[in-house]
């Protein structure tokens, strides 16, 4: 089966259209799942709770069930809203996350475009969905609206930049600015000569992580950093006059980014679709590849979840004051340091 | 206050902030927000009209009366036992401490007392409806503040006590228990065991609060500084409870002036006080509070005088007439009750003196210059219920 799928070369037009299916497949799948095994059932855990209980085995099927509940909702555009640009914004949100899924490597070969700055191609992406928010926010003609997407945008500007400068130093080790450049020499690679588990750059690049970690939260709206979206404060921001499936798609994208990102995560930082005892040439990672990385990317998502069930929120100001005051000086000693040890090692 | 009743006067309220240009360096125009009645930080159907500046708050006007239900008249055309039915909704949170400071009054103008182990009761009770209360209040300032896990932490140890009131009342949170005289019933079978067990269990809750809240930088970073009230300030906006507790003020009806009938002189407690008077302080007040209420609780359940529950009182109740003011420490600051009596079944007039209303008064003085969501730690942390407010 493996060597069917290396040698499968569909003409231009099947490979498009696969390539089409698949991520509008795996979007869904990738919320779906986040989901209904983060915010459903760890969250209720940590929170000595039970969660859903009744749709489907042990609640399963819960989100599929609210799924279809916003499906039946009316699709209300509010009196003064710019309507056009209402009802476009959750698809431009949206449109983000389908073309972060496109440069995401499941194994060498599964990947939609192989890009060779895949690295710059998905952090220049994903900033696109303040784009969608800006609109949401200004077309809603609310006031809870408009401060939500305007505290979106600044917290965007604010955090682009830690982000990137947290990838920076990945980026300098591995040498390489495609995804799957830096999986191949995390995992070929060796720590002082012994390779038992090849190199994963979470062991040099710690501090870089933890900068990506903090970024993404506040890249998906989530607390400490959800002062976009905050609930008690301009009840839940860009998003409050949606309903039914338009909001439905605001909710698949935030999941679907946050499974995007903790993709991400781990293949600049875990090693991404390979594991280090089975050589990365080895065509059991169509199999494999997307198995690992699923399972990495769950380890990801749950550190990313649990800060997000457990702090409470910042103020905009405080969190400005975070990204460029530590965040962002922190991120430019890790170049420094990492450029350095890179000449002399 | 703006009354409600006066939509003009709102309406031309909201014109005039818009038109104001209230950045002079930016002549940038200023911006109404309307804050509830439906809002998820009022709880409940508080109004506030905030004039902003960007995000800074220039003048927050709060308006209440969306929930009144005019206690103060209906008690005219109820007899006493059946106000305490109806008075045990006002702080719906800790329904069991409004009913005392209207009994001890009506007890005072009767000239009757409870018996000793009424007395007992009646505090311990009085105190696990504080608990009740102030317990709901920590997890859900932490879930105002974007921190879900702490009110669902609390709403599950919350449980503990509400199972001792039901178990001891029959009502988990109206239990029109109180009477004239003294209590409906004694103490259930090993209900005393059974409550020292609840309290350890709510001291554990406050310890893993304080780990996982109050003690967390970004829970500070948010209440630290903010919102802060003088003491001066606070006793002439007429504070009272923790809110004032935490200014600085040590003051505290329940040690100063106890009024007979509950026994809180028979404990070894503290009353803690807080000098910065910000929302941290009324937070850490509080949750001071909620241990020594614990405290108390256990060491009257070790005390507690064996006898009768009930005094000797007329089957059919009429008050003397005469009037009388019984104020209690109640979870949200000071309770009275005036009851005016002209000798008949029902009461005169009730003046109902209840905390909340007082206690946000001084949300115009307290928000201005505020952001946005200083507003949402302000009013969490000065823990209104609006039941309290509107009566």
């Amino acid at each position: 089966m493996t060597l069917l799928l290396a040698s499968f070369a569909p003409p231009y037009w099947l490979s498009t259209l696969i390539k089409v299916l698949v991520v509008s497949a795996v979007v869904p799948t990738t919320a779906l799942i986040l989901g209904m095994v983060f915010l459903f059932k760890i969250m209720s855990w940590m929170q000595s709770r039970l969660g859903p209980q009744e749709a489907g085995p042990r609640g399963t099927l819960q989100l599929l069930a609210d799924g279809v509940k916003f499906l039946q909702k009316e699709d209300i555009a509010p009196n003064g809203a710019d309507r056009w640009v209402f009802k476009v914004a959750p698809l431009v949100v949206l449109m983000s996350t389908l073309l972060l899924y496109v440069a995401l490597p499941a194994s060498m070969h599964l990947v939609v475009a192989d890009l060779d700055v895949g690295v710059f191609f998905v952090l220049a992406i994903s900033s696109l969905s303040v784009i969608g928010v800006l609109m949401a926010g200004w077309a809603s003609a609310s006031k809870y609206s408009l401060m939500g997407a305007l505290r979106a945008a600044g917290q965007l500007i604010a955090y682009e930049l830690p982000m990137v400068l947290a990838v920076i130093g990945v980026v300098i080790q591995a040498g390489t600015m495609s995804l799957n450049g830096i999986v191949l020499a995390q995992n070929d690679g060796s720590i002082f000569g012994w390779g038992g588990i090849g190199f994963p750059y979470i062991l040099t690049q710690f501090v870089g992580f933890f900068i990506f970690i903090a970024a993404v939260q506040a890249e998906l709206t989530q607390p400490p950093f959800d002062m976009p979206v905050a609930e008690s404060e301009i009840v839940s921001g860009y998003q409050v006059e949606y309903t039914g499936f338009r909001f439905l798609i605001f909710f698949l994208a935030e999941f679907a980014t946050a499974f995007a990102f903790a993709a991400i995560a781990a293949v600049l930082f875990l090693g991404g679709w390979a594991v280090p005892w089975l050589p990365t040439s080895s065509d059991w990672y169509y199999v494999l590849g997307p198995i690992v990385l699923f399972a990495k990317v769950m380890v990801v998502a749950f550190i990313i979840f649990w800060v997000r069930f457990t702090y409470p929120r910042f103020r905009e100001d405080q969190l400005q004051s975070l990204a460029w005051k530590v965040l962002i000086p922190l991120a430019l000693v890790n170049i420094v340091v990492t450029a350095v040890l890179k000449v002399v090692l | 206050m703006t009354a409600i009743s006066d939509p003009q006067s709102v309406a031309a309220l909201a014109a005039e902030a818009v038109d104001n240009r209230v950045n002079l360096d930016f002549e940038t125009e200023g911006m109404t927000l309307n804050m509830g009645p439906q809002h998820p930080a009022t709880h409940g159907t508080l109004r506030i009209i905030a004039r902003l500046d960007g995000e800074q708050v220039i003048s927050a006007e709060p308006m209440c009366g969306y929930m009144h239900r005019g206690y103060e008249k209906l008690t005219e055309v109820r007899t006493y036992p059946q106000i305490n039915a109806l008075i045990n909704r006002i702080d719906w949170l800790g329904s069991f401490a409004n009913e005392v400071p209207f009994i001890l009054a009506a007890e005072k103008l009767m000239g009757v007392e409870a018996p000793p182990r009424a007395q007992w009761i009646r505090t311990i009770l009085f105190e696990m409806s504080r608990i009740a209360n102030i317990s709901l209040f920590l997890g859900d300032f932490g879930l105002q503040l974007g921190g879900m896990t702490a009110g669902f932490y609390a709403f599950r140890d919350r449980e503990w006590v509400l199972n001792q009131i039901e178990s001891a009342t029959g009502g988990r949170f109206h239990p029109n228990f109180d009477r004239i005289g003294g209590l409906k019933d004694d103490l259930p079978k090993g209900w005393i065991e059974s409550s020292h067990t609840a309290m350890d269990k709510l001291l554990a809750f406050c310890d893993e609060l304080e780990d996982l809240l109050v003690g967390n930088e970004i829970f500070q970073a948010r209440t630290r500084g903010i919102g802060v009230i003088p003491a001066e300030i606070a006793l002439s906006y007429g504070l009272s409870g923790a809110n004032l507790r935490a200014s600085g003020v040590d003051w505290d009806l329940r040690r100063d002036n106890c009024p007979p009938g509950l026994v809180y002189d028979k404990a070894d407690w503290k009353v803690w006080t807080h000098p910065d008077g910000d929302c941290f302080a009324r937070t850490w007040v509080r949750l001071q509070e909620t241990r020594e209420a614990a405290k108390i609780v256990k060491q009257l359940l070790d005390t507690i005088p064996s006898g009768p529950v009930m005094a000797k009182v007329p089957r059919i109740i009429k008050v003397p007439e005469g009037e009388a003011y019984v104020a209690t420490e109640n979870p949200l600051g000071e309770m009275g009750y005036y009851v005016v009596s002209k000798g008949d079944l029902v009461p005169f007039r009730v003046k109902i003196r209840s905390a909340s209303f007082n206690n946000i008064s001084i949300v115009p003085w307290v928000a201005r210059g505020a952001y946005v969501p200083d507003l949402i730690s302000i009013l969490g942390s000065l823990y209104f219920i609006l039941g309290d407010i509107d009566r």
